[in-house]
């Protein structure tokens, strides 16, 4: 569907600051955990233990600048989106994180202005292939960067994985 | 235009005849290694459906974050991965008690080379750029891609130059250049970036001190960190290695997006330390005042090498622990820890009342040998100091160099290596 718009509406579940490192997003006692929808029970436990039961299906969670540095620890990504979160929207992400994010068909946006302009519990539509964000609680755009036209098709598919198994079958 | 060490090496890679800045290439990987985390990309793997890796001789698999087992469910993945590995023919597997950290274990046995591309699912896989590699780390299902298919797609980075003057102070090492430059650029500082280290400091720097550089970039967000392939790289991977060697180095109009310059006498002056809960939050030590240390870790991939045992083995000679505080150590192979015996180190540490960990992570990833309790604070020669990174989210973790650990744990507070010995010789210990 590249060419095509992906939207997704949705609540902000919390808003964080800069540098939500991956110790944070998932402790490292839990690594030995390979199950990827069993990660999800560890999101922000140590730092943020009341996030995680808030967390209604399709919700955002929005950060400053450099979210996920830190490990190479694809549970990190795996946690947020088996939690049921729906996008996250961060000032920059750490390149690691990115990839894992995206890779596993998790939206990351990002957005220097979204930690300013938005607040938890507000109402935001995401225009991922277009760079836009509207925080319809306040009735306001916000700037975004538009997602790289590789992602979009990751996302698009679900994940690397869908992705490589379709091409697979298709060779 | 001329080229970068991190375009020349993607160029190549990609089958182009130069590449620039934020181009995006689709590169032939060299090398791709794990550790206990193959596990997820094993899990990956057969889900992609592909019956065979794409080449299982340039695959590496090393057990470094949970040796021995420590749990069962440990045993279990362990185990999947050895069938694995035996399974794809990957007859470069370094099981519980044949290795040791994966980033030490990899360059000591020959495996990485100059103008290599090289991908870990670890983050501290630019620990290979003091190889000439360019070396980044991915996530586990991104690996999975790379099994596959061999290829893996990556932004051509820009390329931050540092350049580093000067003479170091007694007691001085990479560990502090590398904790000032993360301090000064912030844990930001050098995201998405290639980084290239050089100048005459650094050219003077054993291999084992250039890998705390490449290692520790990767706190600032690097992709890839280089030092100089020069003479004293090349003869340290000759003793590995009896494959052809490159002398592989940017051209001299490369374009660089910033050149920092540091002067180790001047900017470096005394030692560094990251304090808790982040490792851009560095201050220098005569700043902290006093703060005492319940434990106290010598280890990791940043710093568990024979030159780091080395010193720490120095200061302790004819000392003991401080009654309130624990010393941890973990040599970083096998190799290093026969090395350190057969050098007498290990005695002395034990002598002074350390305890030696079996080679591997240890504590740094907060699993085992040595977790901290609600309250307690730790000196640690690792690379994070996050929120509950070593045990409890209450606890404290301060990075240093192997000589503050070592000083620390006889003082049972952050303490000089220059109170505890009035002399410092450089370290000349290679490993």
């Amino acid at each position: 569907m590249s060419g095509g718009s992906l939207k997704l509406r949705g609540v902000v579940r919390a808003v964080l600051g800069e540098n939500i490192d991956t110790d944070i997003i998932y402790p490292g006692r839990y690594l030995n955990i390979t199950d990827r929808e069993l990660t999800a029970e560890h999101l922000f436990e140590l730092a943020y233990p009341q996030i995680r039961p808030a967390i209604r299906p399709g919700e955002f969670i929005v950060a400053g600048k450099n979210f996920g540095c830190g490990s190479s620890r694809e549970q990190a990504a795996a946690a947020l989106k088996f939690a049921g979160i729906g996008a996250v929207i961060a000032g920059s992400f750490a390149r690691i994180f990115y990839r894992n994010s995206i890779n596993l068909g998790l939206p990351a946006v990002i957005s220097p202005d979204a930690v300013l302009e938005s607040a938890q519990g507000d109402e935001l539509e995401l225009d991922l292939t277009a760079g836009e964000i509207r925080n319809l609680t306040r009735g306001r755009a916000i700037a975004a960067a538009k997602l790289d036209p590789r992602a979009v098709e990751l996302i698009t598919a679900g994940g690397l994985i869908p992705y490589l198994k379709r091409k697979m079958v298709a060779a | 235009m001329g080229m970068t060490l991190a375009e020349k090496i993607l160029a190549r890679a990609s089958g182009r005849a130069s590449v620039a800045a934020d181009e995006i290439v689709v590169a032939h990987v060299d090398l791709a290694m794990s550790h206990e985390n193959g596990d997820l990309v094993r899990k990956s793997f057969i889900e992609i459906g592909a019956p065979k890796v794409w080449d299982a001789s340039k695959i590496v698999i090393i057990f470094d974050h949970r040796v021995p087992a420590e749990s069962e469910k440990t045993a279990t993945t362990h185990k999947a991965v050895r069938e694995f590995a035996a399974a794809q023919g990957i007859r470069n597997f370094y099981d519980v008690g044949r290795g040791g950290i994966c980033h030490q274990v990899l360059p000591e046995n020959g495996h990485v080379r100059p103008g290599m591309v090289l991908v870990g699912t670890d983050s501290h896989t630019t620990t290979h750029g003091a190889f000439g590699a360019f070396a980044t780390g991915i996530g586990a299902t991104e690996m999975a891609g790379v099994w596959t298919e061999g290829t893996l797609w990556f932004k051509v980075p820009a390329t931050l130059r540092i350049l580093v003057e000067g003479e170091f102070r007694p007691w001085i090492s990479a560990k502090d250049l590398i904790l000032y430059t993360i301090g000064r650029l912030g844990a930001a500082g050098a995201d998405y970036r290639a980084v290239e280290f050089d100048g005459a400091a650094i050219r003077r720097m054993t291999v084992a001190s250039r890998m705390v550089l490449a290692n520790l970039a990767m706190e600032m967000g690097a992709k890839v960190a280089f030092t100089p392939v020069d003479e004293t790289l090349l003869e340290w991977l000759r003793r590995r290695t009896s494959e052809p060697l490159e002398k592989i180095a940017p051209d001299a109009d490369a374009h660089y997006e910033r050149v920092l310059n540091i002067d180790a006498g001047e900017d470096v002056w005394e030692p560094q330390i990251a304090c808790p809960h982040a490792v851009d939050n560095v201050k220098p030590l005569s700043a902290l005042g006093e703060v005492p240390v319940h434990q106290a870790v010598l280890g990791s991939c940043t710093n568990g090498r024979l030159e780091d045992l080395e010193i720490a083995a120095r200061l302790l000679a004819g000392r003991t622990v401080h009654p309130r505080t624990r010393l941890v150590v973990i040599p970083a192979s096998q190799h290093i820890y026969r090395e350190a015996m057969r050098l007498g180190y290990l005695e002395t540490l034990v002598a002074a009342g350390g305890m030696i960990a079996p080679p591997g992570c240890g504590p740094c990833v907060g699993v085992h040998q040595g977790i901290l309790a609600a309250g307690e604070a730790c000196v640690s020669s690792t690379n994070r100091n996050f929120i509950g990174r070593m045990g409890s989210k209450d606890s404290k973790v301060y990075l240093a160099s192997p000589a503050v650990v070592a000083a620390s744990a006889i003082a049972g507070r952050l303490e000089h290596p220059g109170s505890i010995l009035k002399e410092s010789e450089p370290c000349l210990v290679e490993a």
